[in-house]
């Protein structure tokens, strides 16, 4: 009897780039959902936004590359980036930030460089950094938290704000705590009384810090079921609130807490959604120590002493820049080999 | 690599969880696999070199009888393994991954399993090593587990010392228990095997490494070993964690001790051996019988009634199917070996040879719409599941972009191909597929740069040689001119006597210039 031959194994694998993107997905649920509860439904309509954005921008890409559309239209990874953009944008911000910012990421930060797996930057923060850097007055109009403001503007006020096109009127909007901090520091107003404001939580910027406890929950389940490396979540974090701790310990009148660092401004989401990014990660253990711990060191600049608010999205770009570098020269010692 | 256990182990990177289903097989107990009318064994050994054949088309052979090979330790004999009529020695399809053909010894069976006498030692301890390493040599034994490496130049490794034999009892391939089967049945003859090779290593204790889930394997072996542990035999369960088995990771697992990247295990102190070597080992000493059988599991969906038979050497696996009732409907795919690392067949024509430990049929369901290769996203779980700790993920890129260097950087050649990657690779990158093929182009490449280093040095030599002798002819002719000079300085010299030196002369026109 004559059979059809294939080379080993025999065996299918079982997890799928579909399955991990998804599963990464899912575990955006708790951060997203408490940006809802804290900065109102406008966030889901930057999502929506973006999805549409990214998605159709995929498939003209893919289309344009000759390159077949279904499965990397259903791979996630669009999807994916489309969120992790969305979740980053002010919530009023309007409809064309989000399509341009989307457009970006997916053409230049992804296809442009030959599409999933070879881009060496991540392109939502890619996407981010682009309208931050273009965009820094709508890309710092916040809306107060709920608490803080006295309601959150319902659907219609939503749309109405998103889709004109002039900016949303400054009575409306509000900077982050971050921004504050940075803003207020600077003119020399002490730290007791920049936090005492109703902008400032028991842990860190209000409302921020129910958002990064959603963030943290996700990635740990992520963390739990081994979809993410522990390396580059515990290495930025670590490193993040070492740093702070030194210099809130030397001067506490001019530096926060570790603590507000770590729950505030895209801490969480960072470490465990956005520097994990696999693609333009470092992949050795030992690179994604010095990886994970080096952004949490640039974050804590940035936002020490920096010209930006909040340092996560350059922080992992100016990490991503390093990782193959890195990749090279944390390599294992194979099995039977001396150590170099 | 923490799990709980009677005995400690030491760890190794990586590896994975496989769900093993040996019961399948396992089940059956030991069958006896009757006598196949057509028995082939293929010329081909492991170092690519054909046997050469002892016997012509048309003799007569006992079973038992040397065959072809033998030549050297490194070439084992091979055996016939009933008696019969030698029908014919032409290229048949081989049990290889190549799928070629190659040279086969035909023996039609004539039913008769007529036997040629087999002598045993009566007592191996009274035997020097060296002479029982050559009775192992002269019963034509290889490895079991799977390489085949002869038995004989195993055990008499040069100018080390080894302490510790290392029987390889844990199968941690998926669907495998030949090596269940046979520690269940025949426990005894793998100790006293043990205690033998023990002896020709002089080595001072042996470990017999089975895995975890196979409890009724211990049970057996303990059985056997009587409680008494005075010749230093130890049973060694290991974890149930793919790839343990491999020679390299199991002495790890089990000594701590690691082999170096380029080296073999007797350069730690270790020698390995696979439990079915052992066995065979007693036989051939104490019985004085050739390898002539071995068990073989046949198993799979795609077969009616998986078991482990214990089956003449020789026997086309088409036989052997047949008395496991045959393939089902859905049978898809014939697999030499098991689902992780070993080979499809082309065709149940071929025959099982030593080192066949399994006969895997797998249906549609198993291996069909194996999904599509996407882009390699860099999520580094090959590199974590690598138990060798290399990085795929950069094999991968440098092996798509043939870059020798970096796949030489990056160790390529320490890949046991165990499938490792592969299987737990989300983009399903077919990873062994690409580093068989680049260590192929690297191997290939080698070759060729010895060749053109041999035509290179070649034509230097040829280059250095007529530069010699052109210096040697423009020394002459220099010499004679000079003579020349000086004679003509001198007194005048007839031209009879110069004879000689005119025809330097022309034919050296620098010496005519200066």
């Amino acid at each position: 009897m004559r059979f059809s031959t294939a080379p080993a194994p025999h065996i299918q694998p079982q997890a799928s780039v579909r399955g991990l993107m998804l599963g990464v997905l899912a575990a955006l649920v708790p951060g997203v959902a408490a940006q809802v509860w804290q900065f109102g439904a406008g966030v889901l309509i930057q999502c929506l936004l973006a999805l549409i954005a990214a998605l159709a921008c995929e498939a003209s890409m893919l289309w344009g590359r000759g390159r077949p559309l279904v499965p990397s239209l259903l791979d996630g990874s669009a999807a994916l980036t489309a969120v992790l953009l969305a979740v980053s944008l002010p919530p009023v911000a309007p409809w064309w930030i989000t399509v341009f910012g989307a457009l970006f990421a997916i053409t230049v930060g992804k296809h442009l460089y030959g599409g999933l797996g070879y881009n060496p930057f991540n392109p939502a923060m890619l996407g981010y950094a682009v309208l931050l850097i273009s965009f820094p007055r709508t890309m710092t109009a916040w809306l107060p938290p709920t608490g803080v403001a006295a309601a959150q503007p319902g659907w219609a006020e939503l749309l109405d704000w998103i889709f004109r096109l002039t900016p949303p009127i400054d009575g409306m909007t509000m900077a982050t705590p971050l921004d504050t901090l940075k803003t207020q520091l600077g003119m020399g107003v002490a730290l007791d009384q920049i936090r005492s404001s109703p902008l400032f939580g028991g842990l860190a910027g209000a409302g921020w810090q129910w958002v990064n406890l959603g963030y943290l929950l996700g990635g740990s389940w992520l963390l739990w079921r081994g979809a993410i490396a522990w390396q580059i979540p515990a290495a930025f974090l670590g490193t993040l609130f070492l740093a702070a701790l030194i210099f809130f310990l030397a001067e506490p009148a001019s530096f926060p807490t570790p603590l507000f660092h770590l729950f505030g401004g895209a801490t969480m989401l960072g470490a465990f959604f956005i520097a994990t990014d696999p693609v333009t990660a470092s992949t050795t253990p030992r690179g994604r120590l010095i990886y994970g711990s080096l952004i949490g060191l640039l974050v804590f600049v940035i936002r020490s002493w920096g010209g930006y608010p909040d340092g996560v999205a350059f922080a992992v770009l100016l990490m991503n820049l390093a990782a193959p570098t890195l990749d090279h020269f944390t390599r294992p010692r194979p099995f039977g080999r001396q150590r170099r | 690599m923490a799990i709980a256990g009677m005995t400690e182990w030491f760890g190794f990177h990586g590896g994975i969880q496989l769900d093993t289903p040996k019961d399948l097989a396992a089940g059956s107990g030991l069958l006896l696999c009757p006598l196949s009318p057509r028995l082939i064994f293929p010329l081909l050994q492991r170092d690519g070199r054909n046997a050469k054949p002892r016997v012509t088309v048309g003799q007569r052979v006992l079973k038992g009888q040397p065959i072809a090979g033998g030549e050297s330790p490194g070439q084992p004999f091979i055996h016939a393994s009933s008696s019969g009529v030698i029908a014919a020695i032409d290229d048949r399809l081989l049990p290889h991954p190549s799928g070629l053909s190659g040279p086969c010894i035909v023996l039609d069976a004539d039913g008769h399993d007529e036997v040629v006498e087999f002598a045993g030692v009566t007592d191996y301890r009274d035997e020097a090593p060296e002479v029982l390493a050559e009775r192992l040599h002269a019963a034509g034994i290889v490895g079991l587990g799977g390489a085949g490496f002869p038995t004989a130049v195993k055990v008499r490794p040069d100018g080390v010392r080894v302490d510790t034999l290392i029987l390889n009892g844990a199968e941690c391939e998926p669907y495998i228990s030949c090596d269940d089967a046979l520690l269940r049945h025949r426990a005894a003859e793998v100790l006293e095997g043990a205690r033998i090779l023990l002896h020709i290593l002089q080595a001072e204790r042996c470990l017999v490494g089975i895995e975890e889930d196979m409890p009724q394997a211990s049970d057996a072996l303990t059985a056997a070993l009587g409680g008494w542990n005075g010749d230093g035999i130890e049973i060694a369960p290991v974890p149930a964690i793919y790839p343990t088995g491999g020679e390299k990771l199991l002495i790890r697992v089990l000594t701590g001790r690691e082999v170096p990247a380029d080296g073999i295990p007797a350069e730690v102190g270790v020698v390995c051996q696979n439990v079915a070597t052992a066995a065979a080992v007693y036989r051939a000493v104490v019985l004085g019988e050739p390898l002539l059988s071995r068990i073989v599991t046949v198993t799979g969906t795609g077969v009616r009634r998986p078991g482990n038979w214990l089956t003449p050497v020789g026997t086309p696996i088409a036989h052997l199917v047949e008395q496991c009732g045959g393939y089902t409907d859905r049978a898809e795919r014939l697999i030499l070996g098991g689902p992780m690392m070993g080979f499809a067949l082309l065709s149940d024509e071929v025959p099982i040879t030593k080192s066949a430990n399994c006969v895997l049929v797998l249906t549609v369901a198993e291996t069909a719409g194996r999904r599509p290769a996407m882009a390699c996203i860099r999520c580094g779980a090959c590199a974590e599941a690598c138990p060798v700790e290399l990085l795929p993920q950069q094999l991968y890129w440098y092996s798509r972009s043939d870059n020798p260097d970096r796949l030489a950087e990056y160790h390529l050649s320490d890949c046991i191909e165990c499938g490792c990657c592969d299987f737990v690779c989300p983009s399903h990158i077919p990873l062994v597929q690409h580093f068989r093929a680049a260590k192929g182009r690297l191997a290939a490449r080698r070759r060729e740069r010895g060749q053109a280093d041999q035509a290179r040095r070649r034509f230097e030599a040829r280059q250095a040689r007529r530069q010699r002798e052109q210096q040697e002819k423009a020394e002459a002719a220099r010499r004679k001119k000079e003579l020349l000079q000086r004679m003509s300085a001198g007194q005048v010299a007839s031209p009879a006597q110069t004879g000689d030196l005119a025809e330097g002369r022309t034919a050296s026109p620098q010496s005519r210039e200066s």
